[in-house]
């Protein structure tokens, strides 16, 4: 059974905002599935469907087998949901947030307050418990978003951008955390902007651009199909004109500075030798951009290009 | 789907709400408090003392029931219409939304928060009353079942109101515009056998006087209408308010896109 089957989902706001044009999806239980695509693309739109927030137009989500159209109880059941936006009574206090999201779900009162205390504890929370939420900073506030989704434990966790305007520290804790839940039977699905979080978290991808799947394969496949990679050189002296270099193609950026497009598996040894050869001191090297984000850029660029 | 399914989404809303209501008290208790003994002070004790008899009894023993009633209608739709709507403004209702709660459990949680607080201002303002009069009751029974009726049905009012509104100022037009209108000619001050008979029969059809007058024949023993009558139009209005509230939840109007 999959912990989430989106069949031929389509989702038009209005009459002329179609936000989903037909999406067909998979996601194993146990996964950890990463929802990319740029602004407006339709994943929130996507995840709102799952959580029943916003109807679709034709097609269905099966969350572990049971439809969000037709047995809309059972299936959100399953979900703990990260929005992207805040939506949490400012005036209310973490502890009681947690504890009343519980209840909704129809955990006991009692045991509610013990996990709060237990999330608001593993989330670095706890001190916050008694305040009024809206004096939370924004990491806190995801966080607390991320507590209260965890507190009738689902078995599917969907977070919307739940890493969006979290410092690195707190980002790195949260992937941590994340990456445990998941170990420990949750079903993850993530939609992120930055492409260094899916690639160290994920397994699958699904791209979607447009309200349409653009690529749904697994991370490992994916980088795999990449075939070039660009790095950047800084030199130690200026440079009139690009040195030559096999295979490769040589971009010369500023005087110190050039751009190298490499065939996957080349020899890096052999492109120094002939730079020291030439008399090209390289003071300082590295990757021009995340792998993961020249192939997302690559691919949504395809159909604007056909276009 | 179990029973704790359905009872533990139902208190938690409940305590939710009278949690607020504690937590706002000074908008929602005392204002009414204030208000009500001010009308006790003047229409009660000024101006009552020249109208003398309304009704066949003092015109501060005709006002309190009506006054009681106007407090509990009042706040049973404030309360559910500032919640509500408060709810979908701040977003919050999207954490009951996306929960498997059914929607007849939201409505119920909401609609007895307004019927508490209406309960709570009612008691309040009954309590006050002991200071301008010492009213004996007729019938406690009446009394108690037209107070819960009445704000059952207007906080089913409220919370339609709520689901239609898009902006703050949507759910204040309706109580300024309607419901204290209707309040005021409602039967409240005045028996409407007092009226001229056209307009007694207008008066026929406004939804205030039934509330008011079922509980004016709880306290006093006396009603300008048949309190069979009376408590037969509440609970039809009920019923028929009640499901349309749940087909506007099934449609999610204003709730899911
Ligand atoms: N409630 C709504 N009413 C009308 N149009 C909407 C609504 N919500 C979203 N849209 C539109 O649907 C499209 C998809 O939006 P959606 O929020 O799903 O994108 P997204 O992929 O989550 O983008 P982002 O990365 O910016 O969060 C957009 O064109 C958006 O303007
Ligand atoms: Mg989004």
């Amino acid at each position: 059974m999959y912990a989430l089957d989106v069949v031929d989902l389509k989702k038009t706001y209005g009459t002329r905002v179609e936000a989903l044009k037909g999406i067909s999806l998979t996601v194993e239980e146990g996964d950890f599935f990463a929802l990319l695509g740029p602004n407006g693309a339709g994943k929130s739109t996507l995840i709102g469907i799952a959580a029943s927030l916003v109807r679709p137009s034709s097609g269905d989500i099966k969350v572990f087998g049971k439809s969000v159209v037709t047995e809309r109880s059972a299936a959100v059941a399953h979900i703990g949901l990260v929005p992207q936006e805040f939506n949490f009574n400012q005036f209310e206090k973490p502890f009681e947030i947690l504890v009343n999201q519980a209840g909704y779900y129809g955990v006991p009162r009692e045991l509610a307050k013990t996990r709060a205390e237990q999330y608001l504890k593993q989330l670095s929370l706890w001190d916050k418990r008694d305040v009024a939420s809206r004096t939370l900073s924004g990491g806190m506030k995801r966080r607390l978003m991320i507590a209260r989704a965890m507190m009738h434990t689902p078995k599917l966790l969907i977070l919307d951008e739940p890493t969006a305007g979290v410092d690195i520290e707190i980002r790195r804790s949260m992937w941590t955390y994340l990456k445990d839940i998941n170990r420990a039977g949750t079903t993850v699905i993530l939609t992120t902007h930055y492409l260094e979080e899916a690639e160290s978290l994920c397994r699958n991808i699904a791209i979607i651009d447009h309200g349409m799947i653009v690529k749904n394969t697994t991370v490992k496949a994916l980088l795999g199909t990449l075939d070039r990679e660009t790095f950047v050189f800084d030199l130690s002296q200026p440079l009139a004109v690009a040195p030559d270099l096999p295979d490769c193609l040589v971009h010369r950026v500023d005087d110190t500075t050039i751009e190298v497009d490499v065939p996957r598996g080349t020899e890096l040894n052999g492109l120094f030798a002939i730079l020291s050869a030439a008399g090209i001191g390289v003071r300082s090297m590295r990757n021009k951009a995340n792998r993961l984000e020249e192939l997302f850029v690559r691919l949504l660029e395809k159909p604007k290009d056909a276009a | 789907m179990s029973a704790a399914v359905r009872w533990v989404p139902f208190k938690t809303i409940v305590i939710k709400e009278i949690n607020r209501i504690l937590r706002i008290w000074g908008q929602t208790l005392v204002p009414p408090a204030i208000t009500m003994t001010l009308y006790f002070l003047i229409f009660g004790q000024l101006v009552g003392s020249r109208i003398g008899e309304m009704g066949g009894h003092r015109y501060m023993d005709f006002i309190v029931p009506g006054l009681v009633m106007m407090s509990v209608i009042q706040n049973a739709y404030a309360n559910v219409v500032s919640s509500f709507f408060g709810s979908k403004f701040g977003r919050y209702v999207e954490e009951l939304l996306v929960s498997p709660t059914p929607n007849w459990v939201i409505l119920a949680g909401y609609v007895s928060g307004g019927v508490l607080r209406g309960c709570m201002v009612g008691g309040i303002v009954l309590i006050v009353s002991l200071l301008f009069t010492d009213l004996s009751i007729a019938h406690p029974l009446v009394m108690l079942a037209s107070v819960i009726l009445a704000a059952v049905l207007f906080a089913l009012a409220g919370f339609v109101n709520a689901v239609y509104a898009k902006k703050f100022d949507d759910i204040s037009i309706i109580p300024t515009f309607i419901l204290t209108p209707l309040t005021y000619l409602g039967g409240v001050f005045y028996s409407v056998s007092l009226l001229p008979e056209f307009w007694r029969n207008v008066s026929l059809a406004n939804p205030i006087l039934y509330t008011v007058n079922a509980f004016r024949f709880g306290v006093l023993g006396e009603s300008d209408v048949p309190v069979g009558t009376a408590f037969a139009i509440m609970l039809v209005s009920i019923l028929v308010l009640g499901a349309y509230c749940l087909r506007l939840l099934d449609k999610g109007v204003g709730l899911r896109a």
